[in-house]
C-alpha cells in the first residue's frame, strides 16, 4: 500500500526579474484522488510543478511533499515522480538506457526498468535511440520514469499532450488505477476537457494566481442553469417550489430560469409540487466555458468587446 | 550505496550509453599515434641530420629526452581530447536538457557534481592509457627503426608516462569546470579549441621574449603540464631551435606543476557548484 502522501503548495511566490510568474499560490493534492492542475499556457502550472520537485527555487513560499521538500527527501523518486517535460532525453540514448541511468541515480533495483517499460507499452522500443521516437512514446518514457520509483504520488505536466486516443483512454485508465491504489496525481492541462473524464479535484490557474480550487463536481454546481416552463397559471407555484428548494428563479422570456439547480433536481421539485412541466432544459454553459470564463484574460476581452 | 557512490554508477552509466567517449579514444589514438610517430622521425639522428644540412647547430638529443619527447605528444598535442571530454560532461546536460531528470533523480547538486568530478578524473586517466598506446605504440617502434633507443626501461621515461595518466586527469577534470562554469556546449566547445590550439602556444611563446612573462607563462596549464610531466615539446624548443626567443624563468619543479594544474582544475568545479549548480532547472 502506498503511505498517504499528499502534496502541499503553500504561499508560492516567484519572481523572474521584472515578471511576478506566481503570487501567492496555495492548494494540496490529496491522496487518492487525482487532482487537474488547469489554466492557460503561461500561467505559471509549469513553474509551480517545478518548484515542488525542487527543480526551481521560489522566492517565497513553500512546497513539500508529505510535509517534506523534495531536496530534503532521501530517495525521493520512491516518494514522488514527475515527469515535466517531453523533450529531456539525450536523443541518442536508448529509452531503456535512460532509465537505467535514472535508475542508478536514484537507488532503484535495475528490474524496475523493463517493469515500467513495458507498463507504460514501450518494451518494444525500448533499445532504440529516444530521438526517433514519437512524441507520445517520449510521454510514455516520462511517464515510466515517473513510476520507475513505485511512488506514493505522481507529478505530470501535460501528460496528455501528443497522445493518440488510444493513449489518452489508456493514461486516463492509469492514473484513475493509481489514484485508487491510495496514491496522490496531480497532473497538468491547459485544455480542461482533456482532463475532465480523469480529475476529481480541480485547483485553476490564471495569471500566476488560483483562481478556483475544489471538486470537479463544485465548478459545475456553480453555474447549472436551466429552463423551465408550466403551463401560465402555475408559474407562481413552480417558482415558490423551486425557492423553497434554494434554488434562484428568474422570469425569462419564455418560463422561468433556475439557477442553481441542474435539470433532473428541477424536475423532481416539479414532480413534487404536483405541476406538470411543458419545457426542460439545461442552458448551463458547460465546463469548458466556465473553465474559459475562469481563465479569460481580461485585457484581450476588453479589446475584443471593443472591436 | 551512499548517494555519491549511485551517482557515480549513473554518470558511468550516461557516459558508456553513449559513442561520445570511444569516438573521442579513437581519435586521440590515431592522433597521438601519427605526431609521435612523427615527432620520433625528426628528432632522430636522420632528422638532425637533414637539420644539420639546412644549417649548424643542430643539436644531437640524448636517448632519453629524445624518447621522453615523443612519448610526451599526449600532453603536447593531445590533451584537448580530456579537456574536451570534461567539457561535455558537463554541457551535454544542458544541451538535451537532461539536467531535469538528473536532477529529479539527485536534488543535490553538489553530489551530480562531485560525482562527474569523479568520472572526469577516471575518463581522464583511461585517455591518458590510450594516448599512450598511441604514443609509445607508434613513437618506439619508429625510434628504434630509425636508430635510436626505445629508452622503455628508464625510470625517467617510466615516470613521465605515469604523470602522463595524472595530467590528461585534471585536464578532464579542468573541461568538466569550464563546462559547469559556461553551460552553453557551443562555447566551450570553441572556447577549448581555441584556448588550446591557439591562444595558449602562441601566449607561451610570446612569454619567452621576457622574464617576468616568462615567469607568469610557467602558471598557464599547458607550461604547468610540461613541469609535471617532466617533458614538453614547447619547453623544450629552445634545445631544439636555439632561434627561437627562449628566455628563461626558473622552470617549476615537477610537484609544483601538479600543483598549480590541479588548482587550474579544481577552481572551475568549485566556482560552478557555487554559481551554476544553485540555478533553476530549465
Amino acid at each position: 500500500m502506498p503511505s498517504s502522501t499528499p502534496l502541499e503548495v503553500s504561499r508560492l511566490t516567484k519572481v523572474y526579474g521584472p515578471v511576478t510568474a506566481l503570487h501567492d499560490v496555495s492548494f494540496t493534492a490529496q491522496p487518492g484522488r487525482v487532482t487537474g492542475f488547469l489554466g492557460p499556457n503561461g500561467a505559471g502550472k509549469t513553474s509551480t510543478l517545478r518548484i515542488l520537485l525542487g527543480l526551481n527555487r521560489p522566492t517565497s513560499g513553500s512546497a513539500t511533499i508529505a510535509g517534506v521538500p523534495y531536496r530534503a527527501l532521501e530517495r525521493p523518486l520512491t516518494r514522488v515522480g514527475g515527469s515535466l517535460s517531453s523533450d529531456v532525453f539525450h536523443p541518442a540514448r536508448s529509452g531503456r538506457d535512460h532509465l537505467r541511468v535514472v535508475a542508478l541515480a536514484a537507488g532503484i533495483p535495475l528490474p524496475r526498468v523493463d517493469v515500467v517499460l513495458e507498463q507504460v507499452g514501450l518494451q518494444h522500443a525500448a533499445r532504440r535511440p529516444v530521438g526517433g521516437y514519437s512524441l507520445g512514446m517520449r510521454q510514455r518514457l516520462g511517464l515510466a520514469g515517473a513510476l520507475l520509483g513505485d511512488p506514493d504520488a505522481l507529478v505530470l505536466d501535460e501528460p496528455i499532450n501528443g497522445l493518440d486516443p488510444d493513449g489518452i483512454r489508456w493514461m486516463r485508465g492509469l492514473l484513475r488505477a493509481l489514484a485508487d491504489e491510495g496514491r496522490t496525481v496531480l497532473l497538468s492541462s491547459h485544455v480542461l476537457s482533456e482532463v475532465q473524464q480523469t480529475v476529481d479535484d480541480v485547483v485553476v490557474i490564471r495569471h500566476g494566481r488560483i483562481v478556483f480550487d475544489g471538486a470537479l463536481s463544485d465548478l459545475e454546481q456553480g453555474t447549472a442553469r436551466v429552463r423551465v416552463d408550466v403551463a401560465p397559471g402555475d408559474r407562481a407555484a413552480l417558482a415558490a417550489a423551486l425557492t423553497a428548494a434554494g434554488a434562484g428563479v428568474e422570469a425569462g422570456e419564455h418560463g422561468l430560469v433556475v439557477v442553481g439547480l441542474d435539470a433532473r433536481r428541477t424536475g423532481e421539485v416539479a414532480r413534487d409540487a404536483g405541476l406538470a412541466l411543458t419545457h426542460l432544459s439545461d442552458e448551463g454553459d458547460g465546463l469548458e466555458a466556465i473553465f474559459l470564463q475562469l481563465t479569460a484574460d481580461e485585457s484581450a476581452s476588453a479589446e475584443g468587446s471593443a472591436a | 550505496m551512499s548517494a555519491l557512490g549511485r551517482a557515480v554508477a549513473s554518470e558511468f552509466a550516461k557516459v558508456l550509453s553513449l559513442r561520445a567517449w570511444w569516438l573521442l579514444g579513437l581519435v586521440l589514438l590515431l592522433y597521438i599515434a601519427v605526431t609521435a610517430a612523427g615527432l620520433a622521425f625528426f628528432l632522430s639522428d636522420l632528422g638532425a641530420q637533414l637539420g644539420a644540412a639546412a644549417g649548424p647547430g643542430a643539436p644531437v638529443l640524448d636517448a632519453v629526452t629524445t624518447a621522453n619527447l615523443v612519448y610526451s605528444s599526449v600532453t603536447a598535442v593531445g590533451l584537448v581530447i580530456p579537456l574536451l571530454f570534461g567539457a561535455l560532461l558537463a554541457t551535454t546536460e544542458y544541451r538535451h536538457r537532461t539536467l531535469t531528470p538528473t536532477v529529479l533523480a539527485q536534488p543535490r547538486r553538489g553530489v551530480v557534481l562531485a560525482a562527474k568530478a569523479v568520472v572526469a578524473l577516471v575518463m581522464g586517466a583511461l585517455y591518458g592509457v590510450i594516448g599512450l598506446a598511441g604514443s609509445v605504440g607508434a613513437g618506439a617502434p619508429t625510434l628504434l627503426a630509425v636508430g635510436e633507443q626505445a629508452a622503455l626501461d628508464e625510470p625517467d621515461v617510466l615516470t613521465v608516462l605515469a604523470r602522463t595518466l595524472l595530467a590528461t586527469a585534471l585536464w578532464s577534470l579542468l573541461g568538466l569546470g569550464l563546462g559547469a562554469l559556461l553551460t552553453s556546449q557551443i562555447a566551450a566547445i570553441v572556447i577549448v579549441l581555441a584556448f588550446t590550439q591557439f591562444v595558449e602556444p602562441i601566449l607561451r611563446l610570446i612569454a619567452g621574449i621576457s622574464e617576468p612573462t616568462a615567469a607568469i607563462a610557467r602558471f598557464l596549464p599547458g607550461a604547468a603540464t610540461d613541469a609535471l610531466v617532466g617533458a614538453g615539446i614547447l619547453s623544450s624548443l629552445g634545445a631544439i631551435d636555439p632561434s627561437v626567443p627562449n628566455a628563461t624563468a626558473d622552470a617549476l619543479l615537477w610537484w609544483q606543476g601538479g600543483l598549480v594544474l590541479a588548482a587550474l582544475a579544481v577552481v572551475p568545479v568549485v566556482v560552478a557548484a557555487l554559481t551554476t549548480a544553485r540555478r533553476d532547472v530549465e
